[in-house]
């Protein structure tokens, strides 16, 4: 990383999402306020206000309005962005499928929370996970710092003419959305626009001189065709997101991928998570190394697409996997999400690992490296019992 | 058309997310079997005021230079007939027709 082309300040991760969206030089920015979200739009409010960035604000009067609007500007050829949380976020589903169906290319933070009810404002994934069949490729940070440089890179990947899909960066609301930490910015734009240029738009746009028709119905006989589109978009977007990540590391030094290990070559059990609780579990690992016990860490970064062939190559040498959801698939199988997706990946690929679901960190309730180390030491008790697949996910923490 | 006697695009060969990149290709889309109540213009009765023209939203009111002489002697230059390839039979037509000149008639297959 050449250090003269940086800043490093202390930034929230709202801060962040706000100031790699001043970098990409966004035309449109749509959003309605909600906790923890509402301090990234503040932010480019500010912005905006201060002449660091030329976009359009819209103040809307709901969150569907939001990305409603950011559809319609992103159908005009505008680079467009919008940031919410839980509610929010449940408001707009309905258009996260018309922006994805449209095969635009919006780009939005979600400060990840707690859905309603009973009200909780506090940072989980329910909000994220509610929206994995929409279509949208979703990346869950863990740092301010990747925050800043996801959304740089989700630009990239959505824009490209083979992919043509929205992109949610999450992240920890309040743990991660207000809580500061030191981040490099660019210290002039410009460098963020040679990674992510503003060109003639690669997807359909509305224009005047060239006029076309969007938002049609599509009778039994053409639906499905639509659909599959969108299902060969997903299947494309892993090579981009890739090339994505190496175009950044080669430019800017940040390394990033779709997964992240740590203390993965000793270890013979391994703990996945996402998001900032990751954080956590590094530095339970680490007492745990020091007290001679040896356990992996590894971080989903990209969960649509799910990367499979990463976590593939990270798990199998592995003998048991601890997944910490942060979520709950109320009546699933296994009610932790993405553990659903382990089990499936364990199937169709034929691993032999022990696989236990863990369901953490609900509305906020407090994880910390003492509960990671109990997961642990836990799962080793089960395992001794021969529990290969917990029969449902293990809630921890739950009062009982 | 049904799948049974054309061969539908596949995906690859339609636009992206379902855009219509060339305008004006309703024409082109027949409409006309959505039909139940089917509009019949009694030309003996119609004395060409347009209205039917006017109102129709497909619109499938065709303006024809099409002379007719009515049973009673009268001469029009013009005749109005509906195109059934596009008339989906909404009965606007006949609501607004101000001297009743247009029969709506069931469709019998």
């Amino acid at each position: 990383m050449e250090k003269d082309l940086w800043i490093r300040i202390p930034l929230s991760s709202n801060y962040a999402a706000a100031h790699a969206v001043k970098d990409v030089d966004v035309d449109v920015v749509a959003a309605y306020p909600i906790t923890p979200q509402t301090t990234v739009v503040e932010k480019i409010a500010e912005f905006i206000a201060n002449g660091e960035l030329n976009a359009e604000m819209i103040h809307v009067e709901s969150e569907h309005s939001a990305l409603s609007a950011c559809i319609g500007a992103s159908a005009a050829g505008a680079r467009v962005f919008t940031a919410t949380s839980a509610q929010g976020l449940e408001l707009m589903h309905e258009m996260l499928h018309i922006a994805s169906g449209l095969r635009l290319p919006i780009v939005m933070s979600i400060a990840a929370r707690a859905l309603s009810a009973p009200l909780s404002i506090w940072g989980d994934y329910s909000d994220v996970m509610n929206t994995r069949d929409s279509s949208w490729i979703t990346i869950i940070a863990s740092t301010a710092q990747e925050v800043y440089d996801s959304i740089i890179q989700a630009y990239k990947v959505a824009e490209n003419p083979d992919v043509l899909l929205p992109v949610m960066v999450a992240y920890d609301g309040f743990t991660m959305s207000h809580t500061y930490e030191p981040v490099y910015v660019a210290k002039d734009r410009s460098i963020i626009l040679d990674y992510v240029p503003k060109k003639r738009p690669s997807w359909n746009v509305l224009d005047v001189e060239k006029p076309i028709t969007m938002g049609v119905v599509a009778n039994p006989d053409w639906y499905y065709e639509f659909k599959y589109q969108q299902v060969v978009a997903m299947e494309k977007s892993p090579e981009v997101l890739k090339e994505a990540f190496q175009e950044f590391e080669k430019r800017f030094g940040r390394r990033y991928g779709f997964i992240e290990t740590y203390n993965l070559e000793n270890s013979k059990i391994g703990i996945l998570t996402y998001g900032g609780l990751y954080g956590t579990v590094i530095e339970a690992i680490d007492y745990m190394k020091k007290m001679g016990m040896n356990v992996a860490a590894i971080r989903l970064r990209v969960f649509r697409p799910f990367p499979y062939e990463e976590l593939l190559k990270a798990i199998k040498n592995l003998e048991a996997l601890i997944v910490i959801d942060r979520a709950i698939s109320f009546g699933a199988t296994l009610e932790g999400p993405v553990a659903m997706e382990l089990a499936t990946m364990a199937y169709k690929k034929g691993l032999d690992i022990a696989l236990h679901s863990y369901i953490a960190s609900i509305g906020q309730r407090a994880v910390t490296e003492e509960d990671v180390i109990a997961i642990v030491k836990n799962t080793v008790a089960l395992l001794e019992k021969g529990v290969k697949v917990t029969e449902k996910s293990i809630y921890w923490g739950v009062r009982l | 058309m049904s799948a049974s006697t054309k061969r539908l695009a596949s995906w690859r060969e339609i636009p992206i997310g379902g855009a219509i990149t060339e305008p004006g290709n309703s024409v082109k889309r027949p409409t006309g079997d959505w039909r139940v109540f089917k509009p019949v213009i009694n030309q003996e009765r119609c004395v060409r005021c347009y209205l039917c023209w006017v109102f129709c939203p497909e619109p499938a009111i065709k303006i024809l230079d099409k002379p007719y002489k009515t049973a009673s002697g009268r001469e029009w230059k013009i005749t109005f007939e509906v195109d059934y390839d596009f008339c989906k039979g909404c009965g606007i037509c006949v609501e607004e027709c101000p001297v009743k000149a247009i029969d709506f008639i069931e469709e019998v297959k």
